[in-house]
């Protein structure tokens, strides 16, 4: 027999150790050691939950009936139970191993919404029988505390399902803009908090109905507020998704008077909240605007070509002509964006960067924060291609090396080298950060077409005079200068 | 369609209207390309490059003016000095022209041209937009213009263009001024500051000084206030009393000034004198005056056209064949600007005389013998802006508004909060406030923390460890197995355990690939 004390510590320990697990995170040296950390603190939070509810453990005076309604009673619950985490672990895994690093948004959304959902169920569970006693005269606040749970988690379940689904391209990325949403949306917050009332005052756990139907409209609040958000605006979502199930998840801690549960979910919902607040300062928007929603149009390579009011014309770059360029310059800078991830590009790209440096060329990459559809995802797609991660700089440490630089390749990104956000204060991205690539020598741009970007606005990037456009599929123009590099 | 590239008779030329490197793009276009043997030694390009770039190398001049659709040339077709042939005789009845034409005072050759029926587009004459800038002529020779003058000045001056500290003494950086900042001033400029000189630069029309600055060089004006900016650019004649202050000015400056380039021209007329006998007096002697308007008459008192003369101890050097001294590169850009024109017109394939195209009306001086210079005025609403290579950035600050402080206000209000609940609530919620405050204060300044690089890994581990509400579907396990509270718990266990190790082992993955 364990001491409950024993328990308590073991959840301490847990809890520490996540912390530790996120805090390893701050450099990719120290990384690793924090992930194991949380795999270590996982591991001791189920040990010490699983002695638990087999009854294992030794309560102080008084203290075991509180905890008689966890016990397992029927010995094939815990069949039940192992069978579940045995088949839940298989799936994970498999998962985990097979998900390419250009799906990591959409496995990282759907994950979002099994915390989500596992929330909304123990909530309701919680309510059918609470597992922990509720002690006297707190019966109106834990009810509240189910209330929120449920309430978070259908959210978070039904917005990530969403986000998951826009992200892999199954649903359009426009946003859902219905004639009075706002509307529609206070009248569905209005609704839940009107049958909060039946529900709290409710005797016993009578009052199933009220959750249940507040659960229905929650689902649909969660929906509608990421249906609301443009394609664009996916890292905001994906990371405010991200908080939410923290916020979750310290609800249910709240439910079931679990400091561990509170502790981990307070640290994962700031952890979101804190993502959510960079991505929105690196598109100089307000969170409110962006989960308001509307702005954002198609999702997915580009809108139709906007007529270009007559900002002169772009001059083009052949391969030749590049190769040349890259063969001339000293100092490049490469900016990646989405397009090169979904054309596939970073592996080749990766082999022209190792070249260049062989012929002791400087080659850096700088990422802008909102690159991307999740926040430092073209961090992990150049890792992933083995490029070395000291040569990969944030906007933040790379702007101001640009007159400086010779060479800047733009491949498959947009509105994030767009002068005109600093330059014209009438432009749906004015104020947004934005890499000043046009301070460099020469500045190569790799597109498809000289259709828009995301914002839908026009780039008088490329019609500067130190602008060329090399078009062509960026993987494809990619291949084409590495052979053409090799060759003599 | 066959482009034809003959040897330039005009006595002294070294450039020709295509380098290999041209005939190349203009093999890609879909023409073929003729080039007179000979035509690109003084511009150090041999036959045999021309022929492996693709062209067909001809002994006969006449023969290949026959047999050329388009001739492309640098100078306007003149008399050969040595065979007495006229080239204008050579070109096909009813063929197309493309050189420096200077329609305003050749009226002679257009009509000669007119006569054969000839459609002609003069390289002087593009309109000066910014579209048609990658073709402007005029632009990319007196870039090279500006340079090349600085190099002469060097070559003729008589100490550094840099400042040195040596332990034989001390050599003190040269003094330059540069008399107009149009594409060849702006070019003087720069090469003189590369030199390590010190340089200012003049200029009537008020819209340069930003470039000049930009530059690195110092702005001087004269203290009347005229704006000096005529059309299309260029500047214009300015009143009596405003060149009165002008000669003043450069007399004074002229003492303490070791080398001038000037570069004024005005369009159709002879160029403005500037530095006067009496500037050139003041200069002290082995100073350097560069005059790139002596074909026009020159901007200096004493300067001569194609000669260096030395007046009062300073040398006035009048070359007007600058661009020519440095053919290869010259020539290169000049066969590019007519590469551009040739792409716009369409190439071998669509290759149209459209009138209706701004550039290619401006340009054009005969449409098949038809008189069509100068071309119908637009006035353009950005005329001022566009008179040179170098654009104007106007970087208007877009300044997020000022956030204000509104911190301590929150901290009270959340404060505040905080004893407003625990007024009410019992002691073992109030604990678990405690932990959800003090855990959120933790969270913020670790995330923090994380690198901007690992922020995917993160969101990855923050699911995993989200899965911690596995222990709350244990807790619920409790009771019959086919309870309703005992399924959902049984449900919400496998969810988060998927969580949990897809989110540890989709993490483990990624920071195995990060490496340094």
């Amino acid at each position: 027999m364990i001491p409950y004390g024993a328990i308590i510590s073991s959840y301490l320990v847990a809890a520490v150790l996540f912390i530790l697990s996120l805090g390893g995170l701050s450099t990719q040296k120290t990384a690793r050691r924090g992930n194991l950390y949380g795999i270590i603190g996982m591991a001791l939070a189920v040990a010490a939950t699983t002695i638990l509810i087999l009854g294992k453990v030794l309560f102080p005076e008084g203290e075991a009936e509180k905890f008689s309604g966890i016990l397992l009673d029927d010995p094939t619950t815990a069949t039940v139970f192992a069978v579940a985490i045995g088949i839940g672990a298989l799936i994970g895994s498999i998962l985990a191993a097979r998900v390419a690093m250009t799906s990591m948004p959409e496995l990282v959304a759907i994950l979002h919404s099994f915390v989500g959902l596992a929330a909304v169920l123990v909530g309701i569970s919680t309510y059918y029988r609470p597992g922990v006693e509720v002690p006297e005269g707190g019966e109106l606040v834990h009810n509240i505390e189910i209330y929120l749970a449920v309430f978070i988690g259908a959210i978070t379940f039904t917005g990530s399902v969403l986000a998951f689904l826009k992200l892999r391209g199954s649903v359009s990325g426009k946003p859902l803009t219905l004639p009075g949403r706002h509307l529609l949306n206070l009248l569905m917050v209005g609704g839940c908090v009107y049958l909060a009332f039946p529900f709290v005052s409710a005797e016993g756990h009578s009052a199933v109905e009220p959750l249940l139907w507040m659960t229905l409209t929650a689902c649909f609040i969660g929906f509608h507020m990421v249906a609301a958000i443009g394609g664009a605006d996916m890292p905001v979502v994906v990371s405010m998704l991200n908080s939410y199930s923290g916020w979750a998840a310290a609800a249910a801690g709240f439910m079931l008077k679990n400091d561990l549960l509170i502790v981990t979910g307070a640290l994962v919902g700031s952890s979101g909240a804190i993502l959510s607040y960079i991505m929105c300062r690196a598109m100089n928007r307000s969170f409110i605007s962006v989960i308001l929603g509307g702005f954002g149009t198609d999702g997915g390579g580009g809108g139709g070509s906007t007529p270009s009011q007559d900002q002169g014309e772009v001059t083009s770059f052949d391969v030749e002509e590049t190769v040349e360029a890259m063969r001339d310059a000293t100092d490049i800078i490469i900016i990646p964006g989405y397009g090169m991830a979904v054309a596939q590009a970073q592996h080749s790209l990766s082999q022209v960067v190792d070249f260049l440096k062989d012929k002791g060329k400087t080659v850096r990459f700088g990422i802008h924060p909102v690159a991307g559809r999740l926040p430092g995802h073209m961090n992990v797609l150049l890792a992933e291609a083995n490029v070395d991660y000291n040569l990969v700089l944030e906007m933040d440490e790379i702007n101001d090396d640009f007159p400086a630089t010779d060479l800047v390749l733009v491949i498959g990104a947009n509105d994030i080298v767009n002068p005109d956000a600093l330059e014209d204060p009438n432009s749906p991205i004015a104020g947004m950060p934005v890499l000043e690539v046009w301070k460099s020598e020469l500045v190569v741009v790799m597109k498809r077409s000289m259709g828009t970007g995301y914002a839908g606005v026009q780039n008088p990037l490329f019609f500067k005079d130190n602008t060329r456009m090399l078009f062509g599929d960026a993987k494809v123009v990619v291949d084409q200068l590495l052979t053409g590099l090799r060759s003599p | 369609m066959k482009i034809g590239v003959p040897r330039e008779v005009w006595p002294g030329e070294c450039r020709v209207a295509a380098s290999p490197a041209n005939v190349k793009r203009l093999g890609k276009l879909g023409f073929s390309v003729l080039v007179e043997s000979g035509a690109g030694t003084a511009a150090s390009f041999e036959d045999e490059s021309y022929r492996q770039a693709g062209a067909e190398v001809m002994a006969g001049t006449a023969a290949l003016w026959e047999q050329s659709d388009i001739v492309i040339k640098v100078r306007a077709p003149m008399k050969n000095p040595e065979t007495g042939i006229d080239e204008v005789d050579l070109l096909r009845e009813g063929g197309t022209l493309i050189s420096f034409i200077w329609p305003g005072q050749e009226e002679e050759l257009v009509e000669k041209l007119a006569a054969r029926k000839a459609t002609v587009l003069a390289m002087d004459c593009v309109p000066r937009i910014s579209r048609a800038q990658k073709l402007d002529a005029l632009s990319s020779m007196a870039n090279i213009a500006g340079y090349r003058a600085v190099l002469e000045a060097a070559h003729h001056f008589g100490s550094f263009f840099t400042g040195q500290m040596t332990a034989a003494g001390k050599v003190p950086p040269a003094k330059v001024l540069v008399v107009g900042a149009g594409v060849a001033g702006l070019a003087a400029i720069g090469a003189a500051k590369g030199l390590g000189a010190i340089v200012r630069a003049f200029d009537t029309r008020p819209a340069v000084e930003e470039q000049v600055q930009s530059m690195g060089a110092e702005f001087l004006t004269v203290k009347i206030e005229e704006d000096g900016t005529g059309s299309g650019g260029y500047a214009k004649q300015m009143s009596q009393a405003f060149i009165d202050a002008e000669h003043a000015l450069f007399e004074e400056l002229a003492q303490d000034i070791d080398i001038i380039i000037t570069t004024a021209l005005i369009p159709g007329r002879p160029a403005p004198l500037l530095i006067t006998e009496q500037a050139v007096k003041n200069m002290k002697p082995g100073s350097v005056i560069v005059d790139l308007a002596a074909e026009r008459g020159g901007n200096t008192a004493g300067a001569v056209a194609d000669e260096v003369v030395e007046s009062h101890g300073v040398k006035i050097i009048g070359y007007t064949d600058l661009p020519s001294r440095m053919a290869k590169v010259s020539s290169n850009l000049y066969g590019n600007n007519i590469c551009h024109l040739l792409d716009d017109m369409g190439g071998a394939e669509n290759y149209k005389v459209d009138e209706a195209d701004e550039v290619v009306r401006g340009t054009l001086v005969l449409n098949g013998g038809e008189m069509k210079w100068p071309a119908p005025v637009k006035k353009l609403a950005e005329e001022t802006k566009v008179a040179d290579s170098t654009t104007q950035e106007v970087a208007v600050d877009v300044v997020p508004a000022e956030k204000k402080d509104r911190g301590p206000f929150a901290l009270l209000l959340i404060g505040l909060a905080l004893i407003a609940v625990g007024w009410s609530g019992d002691t073992g919620f109030l604990h678990q406030v405690t932990v959800f405050v003090l855990s959120c204060f933790i969270g913020y300044q670790v995330i923090w923390n994380v690198s901007a690089s690992l922020h995917t890994p993160l969101m990855s581990v923050t699911n995993a460890i989200s899965g911690i509400i596995i222990v709350g579907g244990m807790l619920q396990l409790g009771g019959p197995l086919d309870s309703p509270a005992t399924i959902l718990g049984v449900i919400a266990v496998f969810f988060a355990t998927i969580n949990i190790t897809g989110g540890f082992l989709v993490t483990q993955r990624m920071l195995k690939m990060f490496q340094g």
